[in-house]
C-alpha cells in the first residue's frame, strides 16, 4: 500500500515535472544563469549515470547554498532525462535551449556527435568533458565544442605509453598483443583510429572485440575470444552495465587482472567491485580525485546532502564516478565565472559562456582555492586547443578501493595534435559547408 | 578462402582441444540460459496465444525484487519467498486488471497490453529500486559460487564455474516440474484446452481466469530463476532486459507452444552461436552471434515452418 501511495505520488510529480517540462514558457528568470544537465538515471547505463549525474548536480546545487550562485547570481538547474539515448538527447536539448541554456554536457558521445552542428548556430556550448569527437579539440573548427581536460585519443595514448612503461620501454611493444574490448557504439570505436595508427608505429597487434550494446551483460564470446588470443594486456572502453561484466568475465577466464586497464569511464567503483576478489589488480585511467578527503566535497555533504537537497546516497561520495560528474560542473562553474569576469556581466549568454571556456585556467591556486586541491591536474584551454592535452594517472582496484598506481602521465601529444588537426579537417570537410571560425579569441 | 571457411576451424578444434570443450561448455550453458528465459514466453504463448513481451522486464522485476529485499535487511531465502509471493500478486493483478478485460480480443490486442506491461514495469521497477545495477545474492542464496578448473595435457585447460552447474541443474528440475506439471495433473491439462479455443474451454467448464493466473505466476517463478541465474552471471539491472529477447530465435526454433522445444531450441542457439563466432566469427571481423542465431533459426524454419516441436497449423479456409 504504501509502495502504491508512493507510486501514485511519484505518478502525480512526474506528469507534473513533465508537464513543466514541455508546457513551461521559454522565458527563464533573468537574475539566475541557467544549467541543463543532460543525465540519465534509468536505463542500461543508469549504473554509471547516476553517479556523474549526482555529482553534477550536487556541486552546483553546493554553489547555490553555500555561495547564493556564482558571481552572486544563483544557478537555475534542470535535469532532463535521455536515457543515454541520442534521440532523447536531441529532445533534450530541442526542449530546453530555447530557455537560456549556457551549456550542454551530453554525457554521451552518440549525443554529442548529434549537437555539435547545432552549437555553432544556436550559439551554445558544448562541454564533453572526456569525452565525445576526438577531433573537436581544434578549436580552429569547433570554436563552440570543449572536451577538456582529455580526448579519448590522448587517453588511447596514455595507455599504450603507460603499457609501454611496464614493458621496459615502447620500443619492447614490438610483438606484443594488446585487446581492446570495447562497447559496439560511437563511443567506444572514437580510439580505434589512434590505436590502430600507434600499432603501426610500435610494432604490437591490436586485437579487437566488441561489445554490442545489447550484448552488455553477455560477454562470453568476447572474453572466449580472449582466451584463446592470448594478448598481453587487455584495454577497455566500457560504459554502464558493460563495466562490471567485463571485469567479471576477466576473473573468469583467469586474465591477468593488472594486465586490464579500462578508460576513465570504466573506473567506477562498482564496476570493479561486482568482480569480488579476482577483481583485485584491475586498473583503470583516471583525472579526477580519488576519495572524498576535499573541503569542497565537506561542503556538499553539509549544504547538499545532509540537507536533504540530493538524492545522493552518502556513501557514493568521494566514488570515481561522482567525483568526476563533481570536476564537470566545476569546469561549468569556472566558464561561467570567467565569463562574468570577461563581459563584466553577472547573468550571462551562451555565447559569453563560450569565451568562458576558451578563457578557462584552473591553476593549482584556484583548484587549493575551490577546496579541491589535488582534486584534479590544473587545466588550461586555449583557443586552439579545447582539450589542452592533460595528464592522467592510472588507479588500481585493490578490492575494496580505488589507489593511485602512478604519476600524472602525459598523453603523446606530439603524436596525437596532428593527427586531431587532420581529422578536424577531414570532419569539415565531409561536413561541408562548415562555417569558418569567426568568434574571436578572449585570450 | 575455402581453406579459412572449411579447414582451418576444424584444425583449430583438433589443435586445441581444451578450448574447443571450452567453447561447447559456454554454449551449453548460454543455450540453457536462453531455454530458462524462452519457458517463460512458451508458458504465456501456450495458455493466451500471445507473445508475452514483458517476459524480459519480469526476469529484471523479480531479480530486483529479491535484491530489494535482502538489502532492506530480510534474510536471503525469506526475501525469495517474498519474492516469489510477489510475483504471485503480480499474476493475480495482471490477469485481472490486464488480462481479465480482453478476452476473446484479436491477439494483437493482447501483444499490446504485454508491451504496456512492459513499460509499467520498468517505470514501477526503476521507482521503486532506482536504476543502479545491483550484485546478485548468489553466496546468501546458498548457491556456489567459484570454479574448477581441469588440465588437459601440458597447456590445456578447462574452467567451470559453479554457478553454471548450479543453472544447468536448476534449469533441468524447472523443466521436469514444468512437464509433469502441465502433462499429469488437471490444470495442466485444462491449460492446454484453454491453449486451443477459449471459448470452448469456458463452454465445458474451464475457469480461464484461475488458469491464466497460475501460468502467469509460472512464468513468474521461471522469470524468478532466470533472474538469479543471469544476475549472477553479470548484475541485475536493466540492460537484462534485452539479453531476454535472445530467446526469440530460441522460440522461432523451438516453436512458441513446446516445453521440450524451449530447451532444445536454446541448446542448439547456444552451441551454434559460440562455435559460429569463435570458429567462424573472425573472418568477418567478429560480432556474428547476435545475428547467427537468427539465420540458424530461419535455415531450421526452412524445413519446419513450425519451429522444431511445434504444432503444424492447419487452417480451413
Amino acid at each position: 500500500m504504501k509502495d502504491f501511495k508512493q507510486l501514485a505520488i511519484g505518478a502525480a510529480v512526474a506528469l507534473g515535472v513533465g508537464l513543466t517540462g514541455v508546457m513551461a514558457p521559454v522565458a527563464q528568470a533573468q537574475d539566475s544563469n541557467y544549467v541543463p544537465l543532460l543525465t540519465y538515471r534509468t536505463g542500461p547505463y543508469a549504473g554509471s549515470g547516476i553517479h556523474i549525474a549526482n555529482g553534477m548536480h550536487d556541486y552546483l546545487k553546493m554553489l547555490n547554498e553555500r555561495d547564493g550562485g556564482i558571481g552572486g547570481v544563483k544557478l537555475e538547474l534542470e535535469e532532463c532525462e535521455t536515457g543515454y539515448n541520442a534521440q532523447k538527447g536531441v529532445e533534450c536539448y530541442e526542449a530546453t535551449k530555447g530557455k537560456g541554456a549556457l551549456v550542454y554536457n551530453p554525457y554521451s558521445t552518440g549525443i554529442t556527435l548529434q549537437l555539435i552542428p547545432k552549437a555553432s548556430v544556436d550559439k551554445i556550448p558544448v562541454l564533453s568533458m572526456g569525452y565525445g569527437l576526438s577531433a573537436a579539440a581544434d578549436g580552429n573548427v569547433f570554436p563552440w565544442v570543449f572536451n577538456v581536460p582529455d580526448t579519448y585519443w590522448d587517453g588511447a595514448s596514455v595507455v599504450i605509453k603507460y603499457i609501454g612503461e611496464q614493458e621496459g620501454g615502447l620500443e619492447n611493444l614490438k610483438g606484443k598483443k594488446i585487446g581492446y574490448i570495447f562497447l559496439d557504439a560511437g563511443y567506444g570505436r572514437e580510439p580505434i583510429p589512434l590505436l590502430e595508427q600507434l600499432a603501426e608505429k610500435y610494432g604490437f597487434e591490436l586485437l579487437q572485440y566488441a561489445v554490442p550494446g545489447a550484448e552488455m551483460q553477455n560477454q562470453s564470446s568476447q572474453w572466449l575470444n580472449v582466451r584463446r588470443d592470448r594478448p598481453d594486456y587487455m584495454v577497455m572502453w566500457g560504459w554502464g552495465a558493460m563495466n562490471p561484466t567485463a571485469i567479471k568475465e576477466a576473473v573468469k577466464i583467469r586474465f591477468p587482472m593488472d594486465k586490464f586497464i579500462g578508460v576513465w569511464w570504466s573506473a567506477g567503483d562498482d564496476d570493479a567491485a561486482a568482480g569480488g576478489e579476482g577483481a583485485k589488480g584491475y586498473k583503470a585511467m583516471n583525472f579526477s580525485g580519488v576519495g572524498s578527503d576535499f573541503p569542497a566535497l565537506a561542503d556538499i555533504q553539509k549544504h547538499v546532502i545532509d540537507a536533504g537537497l540530493s538524492s545522493t546516497d552518502a556513501a557514493s561520495v568521494g566514488g570515481t564516478l561522482y567525483n568526476r560528474g563533481v570536476l564537470n560542473s566545476v569546469i561549468i562553474a569556472e566558464g561561467i565565472r570567467t565569463a562574468q569576469e570577461l563581459t563584466g556581466k553577472k547573468v550571462i549568454t551562451g555565447e559569453d559562456m563560450r569565451m568562458g571556456l576558451e578563457a578557462l585556467d584552473l591553476d593549482e591556486a584556484r583548484l587549493e582555492e575551490l577546496g579541491l586541491k589535488g582534486f584534479a591536474h590544473p587545466m588550461k584551454v586555449t583557443c586552439e586547443d579545447h582539450a589542452g592535452s592533460h595528464p592522467v594517472f592510472i588507479q588500481q582496484w585493490n578490492g575494496e578501493k580505488w589507489q593511485q598506481a602512478s604519476d600524472w602521465i602525459e598523453p603523446m601529444t606530439d603524436l596525437v595534435r596532428p593527427l586531431l588537426e587532420a581529422a578536424a579537417k577531414e570532419y569539415a570537410e565531409k561536413n561541408a559547408p562548415w562555417p569558418a571560425r569567426t568568434e574571436p579569441c578572449p585570450n | 578462402m575455402l581453406y579459412d571457411i572449411f579447414i582451418d576451424p576444424f584444425v583449430q578444434m583438433y589443435d586445441m582441444p581444451d578450448f574447443f570443450l571450452q567453447v561447447l561448455w559456454e554454449g551449453f550453458v548460454a543455450g540453457i540460459l536462453y531455454a530458462l528465459i524462452a519457458l517463460g514466453f512458451v508458458l504465456i504463448f501456450k495458455a493466451s496465444g500471445v507473445f508475452n513481451f514483458a517476459q524480459g522486464i519480469m526476469v529484471v522485476f523479480a531479480g530486483l525484487t529479491l535484491v530489494g529485499f535482502h538489502e532492506n535487511g530480510v534474510p536471503a531465502y525469506m526475501a525469495l519467498v517474498l519474492t516469489v509471493i510477489v510475483m504471485g500478486i503480480l499474476a493475480y493483478g495482471v490477469e485481472r486488471i490486464v488480462m481479465r478485460p480482453l478476452v476473446n480480443q484479436p491477439e494483437i490486442i493482447l501483444l499490446m497490453a504485454t508491451i504496456g506491461l512492459t513499460y509499467f514495469l520498468v517505470g514501477f521497477g526503476e521507482f521503486v529500486f532506482g536504476g543502479e545495477p545491483k550484485q546478485m545474492i548468489t553466496e546468501e542464496l546458498g548457491l556456489p559460487t567459484g570454479s574448477t578448473a581441469f588440465e588437459i595435457g601440458e597447456r590445456g585447460l578447462i574452467i567451470l564455474q559453479h554457478i553454471d552447474i548450479a543453472a544447468a541443474v536448476i534449469a533441468v528440475i524447472m523443466v521436469t516440474a514444468l512437464g509433469i506439471f502441465f502433462n499429469k495433473t488437471r490444470i495442466g491439462r485444462a491449460l492446454r484446452a484453454v491453449a486451443d479455443d477459449h471459448q470452448a474451454a469456458l463452454s465445458v467448464g474451464i475457469s480461464l481466469n484461475q488458469i491464466w493466473a497460475i501460468v502467469w505466476f509460472a512464468a513468474g517463478l521461471v522469470a524468478l530463476a532466470t533472474g538469479i541465474m543471469w544476475g549472477a552471471r553479470s548484475d541485475v539491472s536493466f540492460a537484462l532486459e534485452i539479453v531476454a529477447f535472445k530467446a526469440l530465435p530460441v522460440l522461432i526454433l523451438g516453436g512458441f507452444t513446446s516445453i521440450p522445444g524451449a530447451i532444445v531450441g536454446g541448446l542448439i542457439i547456444g552451441f551454434g552461436e559460440k562455435i559460429g563466432e569463435l570458429y567462424w566469427g573472425g573472418l568477418v571481423g567478429g560480432g556474428i552471434e547476435s545475428w547467427l542465431a537468427y539465420i540458424i533459426a530461419l535455415v531450421f524454419l526452412l524445413f519446419r515452418p513450425q519451429g522444431l516441436f511445434g504444432e503444424r497449423i492447419i487452417e480451413r479456409i
